[in-house]
């Protein structure tokens, strides 16, 4: 839907419904001289997952939260594990955490594998780029629902979750994860039978979408070195995103605030594997999770006066207010938005090359991209070595009890980003339970100040083309995040 | 070429885990599955290019007639709140409430298939409060009714047919996409929820590898223990209408195989069983829910029999994760 006006007057736009991302999304754009000058961005689905957790047996969470997301299901099963061992004072065996380690990196690695080739890269099949000298190869491989490398990689996927029909029973939504550990041990042969469903995704990923091992990817260091594999690197998918990223310009589209966090990913006995913490202008710094709030002035939700730390937070549905543009709370870290996400992580961690591409020229299509295939290469590293440290006989899951009252955080890493639980326990039910998942932080709509969210301030300065109602350059942006939708509302 | 078999998806109240869950097709995977069917995704959410504008453009010329639509699909709830505006879900760029979509949609669809329990029943999306006033397509609950009608019924002259399951199973969407497709599903192909009885005429405790457990009465008492999960931690395989234990997920797998109970997924207002999900309510020790088709009386007679008649072996590994005691080696000569 548009309204046309005088040559250089302010366009409207309204795109929806936005596919090839989880869930339902809508976004408003206001355009002026074939540039956005500023975006709204709707999340139209409401469920209401926090008033339906609330009363019951603080176990039935681990049935209930993964509910929230069909992709994002282990996750939120992670994060309520999490929460119900804080309550509990409860921590996991080693093996319940190397077997809760790899389930989520399973789901993890599946949903970028998703993200890349059947999200993401069938933009580029579109026929308005017909004209690029890439344009016959991203067809080919990356038309939606079609293309060779598309339907590879769902293949590819399929085999990966076989490890979550070993260790959690089935995908999405699995009780296995615990509070103490996971339901189901493994013994030496379910180990071979991992490792030989790694070696099949291994070889997949090193023969199509990298052309080359996947420690060489996990390695890259800077961005010379992707120029270089772009001009002269091995065949493959990856090689051929970096000529559409450098032919488009994907590293100066859909720069945000590059403001990062991660709650650090897969504990480990010392360190969890990627590093927790923040990175902003200042460079690296700690998360002070006490000074994570919601504010609901542009929800249509009440208890608008003032923002709320999650263990204060309410979640009021107001269908009768007209203000409100969006279903989606805006959190806030220290008063300012934050991005989540794969970059998030390699940027808190320390990678070395997504740090120099955000250093040069900013967080972008490009980085947040990037972030992804990296981080596939490296945890399917991490994931091979947490099979062999699996201990068949040892235990594998610890007992707790529940108490009547407490209260504890879950906070782990889904694919996108940083996802909490924050639960409340009273008379042995759930008093309170919020989640702020990570595209609630990344598609957050303007707090009481007026600053837009993440995806909000990307989209600024995006190009619409002549003629164009749901631009091509506003959709890299938006599915560069990987959005989430059923999450952020939730 | 004969005509393709035109199916159109939409998503609302749900999680979207019944589409993820389809992708993992496999032998032969999803496109290739389809295609053997001349069956043809028209649109959907998750996997075609058009955007915006141009998937409205094509959900009005379905309404319009010019596209065929042999199967709406809809997975998730539909959402009835506030105040019956549906407002909850308004699909993105239209304006309009996804209900009334879908009540559109409905009225020039051939077939409609609801793809998982929230979109069969309301499921998990109606749990607790309902704050949505979320309901199914047909059914409201265990009630019959929902977004369309006791009386709907659609151009095949079919009711909405339910394949419930929290998530589905891959192949009981594609499955009962082929049948249709084939002309092969009728009314007398639905069980008394309208779920497709190719996989509902089965119960979860068909296969499961714990049935020996069950058999002795040998019961897990905890999380991560081998025994049978019906006595203590909520198991309802024995009731569930599935056939995950014969059919398996993600290869090898299916609850009961992945160490947690069976919560029954398949049923209406599964997301409310009464008491927490992994523990079994009982009355004087007995569980309150029986297998079924078991008279109560034999089945205390015979747990109680079994449960005297319990190998110290079964006993033995049903409180622990592994294996302790393997099963004696007899020399099959000697008998």
């Amino acid at each position: 839907m548009s309204e046309r006006s005088p040559a250089d007057a302010t366009t409207r736009l309204v795109v929806g419904p936005f596919n090839r991302v989880e869930g339902d999304l809508e976004v408003r754009l206001e355009a002026r001289q074939g540039r956005v000058e500023a975006a709204y961005v709707s999340s139209p689905l409401f469920r209401g997952f926090e008033r339906i957790l609330e009363g019951r047996d603080p176990r039935d969470a681990l049935v209930i939260a993964p509910r929230i997301c069909g992709i994002c299901s282990v996750s939120q099963s992670h994060a309520a594990a999490l929460a119900l061992a804080g309550v509990q004072g409860l921590e996991p065996t080693q093996n319940g955490r190397t077997a809760t380690n790899l389930i989520v990196a399973t789901e993890n690695v599946a949903d970028h594998l998703m993200h890349f080739h059947v999200f993401f890269m069938p933009d580029f099949a579109r026929g308005i780029y017909a004209d690029r000298p890439w344009f016959a190869k991203a067809e080919a491989r990356f038309k939606a629902a079609q293309g060779t490398s598309v339907r590879r990689a769902l293949e590819t996927r399929t085999t990966l979750l076989h490890i979550l029909g070993l260790l959690a029973g089935r995908w999405p939504h699995t009780l296995a994860i615990q509070p103490g550990g996971v339901t189901r041990g493994a013994d030496a042969r379910d180990q071979m039978r991992l490792l030989a469903t790694l070696g099949a995704v291994r070889r997949a990923l090193e023969d199509h979408l990298f052309g080359a091992k996947l420690e060489r990817v996990a390695a890259l260091a800077s961005v010379e070195e992707i120029e270089q594999w772009r001009a002269n690197g091995p065949e493959g998918d990856f090689r051929l995103f970096l000529e559409i990223a450098a032919d488009l310009d994907l590293g100066r589209l859909g720069r945000a605030y590059d403001r990062y966090f991660s709650y650090g990913a897969y504990p480990g006995m010392e360190a969890p594997l990627y590093a927790r913490g923040t990175f902003t202008a200042e460079g690296p710094g700690a998360i002070d999770t006490g000074a994570i709030t919601e504010d609901h002035t542009n929800a249509r939700m009440e208890g608008r006066s003032r923002p709320h730390h999650p263990f204060e937070g309410s979640t009021l549905p107001d269908p009768d207010d007209e203000e409100g543009y969006t279903w989606c709370k805006a959190p806030r870290l220290g008063g300012v938005p934050f991005e989540a996400g794969a970059v998030a992580r390699q940027m808190v961690d320390g990678q070395p090359l997504i740090r120099d591409i955000v250093a040069r020229s900013g967080g972008s299509v490009l980085a947040r991209v990037a972030a992804r295939l990296v981080e596939t290469a490296r945890t399917l590293i991490a994931m091979e070595g947490w099979v062999r440290e699996l201990r068949p006989g040892e235990q594998w899951c610890a007992q707790g009890t529940m108490p009547s009252r407490g209260r504890a955080a879950g906070l782990t890493e889904a694919a996108r980003g940083a996802l909490g639980h924050w639960l409340k326990v009273e008379n042995g039910r759930i008093a309170s339970y919020q989640i702020i998942a990570p595209t609630t932080w990344n598609f957050s709509p303007r707090d009481a100040a007026g600053v837009p969210g993440p995806l909000e301030a990307a989209l600024v300065g995006a190009p619409i083309r002549q003629g164009e109602t749901t631009p091509v350059a506003v959709q890299h942006i938006v599915r560069s995040f990987d959005p989430c939708m059923v999450c952020t509302v939730h | 070429m004969p005509e393709s078999f035109n199916v159109l998806w939409v998503q609302s109240g749900g999680c979207g885990g019944c589409t993820m869950s389809m992708l993992c097709a496999e032998a032969p995977d999803l496109a290739t599955t389809l295609a053997s069917a001349n069956i043809r995704m028209l649109w959907h959410p998750t996997l075609s290019e058009e955007t915006g504008t141009e998937a409205v453009a094509l959900f009005e010329q379905v309404l319009a007639g010019e596209v065929r639509l042999d199967a709406l699909c809809v997975e998730g709830a539909m959402l009835r709140g506030p105040n019956n505006t549906g407002r909850f879900h308004t699909l993105a760029g239209t304006g309009v409430a996804t209900i009334e979509w879908v009540r559109r949609l409905a009225a020039v669809a051939e077939n409609v298939v609801a793809v998982g329990t929230c979109a069969a029943y309301g499921g998990v999306t109606a749990a607790g409060v309902n704050p949505t006033d979320a309901c199914g397509l047909q059914y409201d609950g265990r009630r019959e009714g929902g977004a369309l009608g006791a009386d709907y019924r659609s151009r095949s002259g079919l009711p909405v047919i339910n394949v419930a399951g929290c998530p589905t199973h891959p192949n009981w969407v594609t499955e009962t996409l082929m049948l249709l497709a084939a002309g092969l599903l009728g009314a007398h192909d639905l069980d008394v929820y309208r779920r497709p009885r190719f996989y509902a005429d089965h119960l979860v405790h068909h296969g499961c590898p714990r049935n020996e457990y069950y058999e002795y009465k040998a019961s897990a008492e905890k999380m991560s223990d081998l025994g049978c999960m019906m006595e203590h931690l909520g198991c309802l395989g024995t009731q569930a209408h599935a056939d995950c234990n014969t059919r398996l997920w993600n290869g090898e797998g299916s609850c009961t195989r992945g160490g947690y109970a069976c919560i029954n997924c398949t049923a209406p207002e599964f997301e409310e069983p009464g008491h927490p999900f992994i523990e079994t309510p009982k009355i004087a020790g007995i569980p309150v829910g029986l297998p079924t088709d078991m008279p109560k009386a034999w089945f205390v007679a015979l747990s109680s029999l079994a449960k005297a008649a319990t190998p110290e072996r079964l006993r033995r590994n049903a409180t622990s994760d592994h294996v302790i005691t393997p099963p004696t080696v007899r020399d099959i000569k000697r008998r």
